[in-house]
């Protein structure tokens, strides 16, 4: 199983995400973000954190014109599995592989902290592994994670069940508290959250764990 | 050419750093002030004479890069 982890100028998030991958059983490699085209057989998209290009212009907004992105949004076209966490969440946005938008946190502050999240759906291949309503311990850190979208896009998402996570006390003012989403094919991942950063025991908390063998399992048999 | 592009976030999308300005304006004394928004101005140097086709162009740019139409509107000024 092979997964390619995608980096900008700016990712930080990059080894952290690669090392939980690894661990689980994908190959990953690294893709710098001039390269044209992903490699073959790449089962697995995963866009990590961080502050891509200084977050100049909006957060992801540089990022998802770089020339890597069109071939991974052509990947996502073809039905591919991509993952966004954090500044990846707010590149997908941007790419239009998911729908909405990040903003600034309602608090306007940078969040850098451990929160309970609600599992809302176990349809998918990221959260097949959890058990409906369960609630995980996962860090965040954004200052830009107040989801927005409009009114038609939140009644389709709750009608399709496309919302992944929800916050059980919101941090950013994110809309209807959400803090991770899915594509229509559910096959798109956007979340603020990391669970790369709560998947060992030295971490303090392994909820991620269960996210990222879900992940393998279901890429393994698919 | 010259151009000037305003992007502001639309209606009704909260704008926490306004929010801010507003408090903070009304804080120094500024009390008459009952609503803040803020946005970002941007302005190019653009080859071309032709006004409508450097237009259509420029909002290319903002459709596709400069601004996020989810959340965001824009207005372009021929300088």
């Amino acid at each position: 199983m092979k997964a390619a982890v995608i980096v900008f100028p700016g990712s930080n998030c990059d080894r952290d995400l690669s090392v939980a991958l690894e661990i689980v059983g994908f190959e990953v490699s690294k893709i710098w973000h001039k390269d044209p085209e992903l490699e073959k057989g790449i089962d697995l998209v995963a866009i990590p954190g961080g502050f891509s290009f200084g977050d100049y212009l909006r957060v992801g907004a540089i990022a998802a014109n770089s020339p890597i992105c069109k071939s991974i949004v052509s990947h996502g076209e073809r039905g591919g599995y991509i993952m966004g966490i954090c500044n990846g969440f707010q590149i997908l946005t941007e790419t239009g592989l998911l729908p909405g938008a990040l903003l600034r946190n309602s608090g306007l502050k940078y969040i850098c902290k451990t929160v309970d999240l609600k599992v809302e759906t176990t349809d998918s291949i990221f959260t097949q592994k959890f058990s409906l309503s369960n609630v995980i311990k996962i860090p965040i850190a954004h200052h830009d994670g107040n989801y927005n979208a409009n009114a038609n896009d939140i009644e389709r998402m709750r009608d399709q069940d496309l919302i992944a996570f929800r916050y059980c006390d919101n941090p950013n003012g994110s809309i209807e508290d959400i803090a991770g989403v899915l594509s229509s094919n559910r096959r798109v991942l956007g979340m603020m959250p990391h669970p790369e950063r709560a998947f060992e025991k030295a971490h303090g908390n392994s909820d991620g764990m269960t996210f990222f063998k879900g992940l393998v399992e279901a890429v393994a048999t698919t | 050419m010259k151009a000037r592009i305003k992007i502001m976030l639309k209606n009704g999308v909260l704008d926490p750093q306004g929010e801010a300005i507003k408090h903070a304006l009304n804080n120094i004394g500024f009390e008459s002030v009952t609503g803040v928004r803020q946005g970002k101005v941007i302005e190019l140097d653009i080859d071309g004479s032709d006004k409508s086709q450097v237009r259509s162009e420029i909002e290319h740019m903002c459709n596709k890069m400069l601004a996020n139409t989810v959340i965001e509107n824009f207005e372009i000024e021929l300088l």
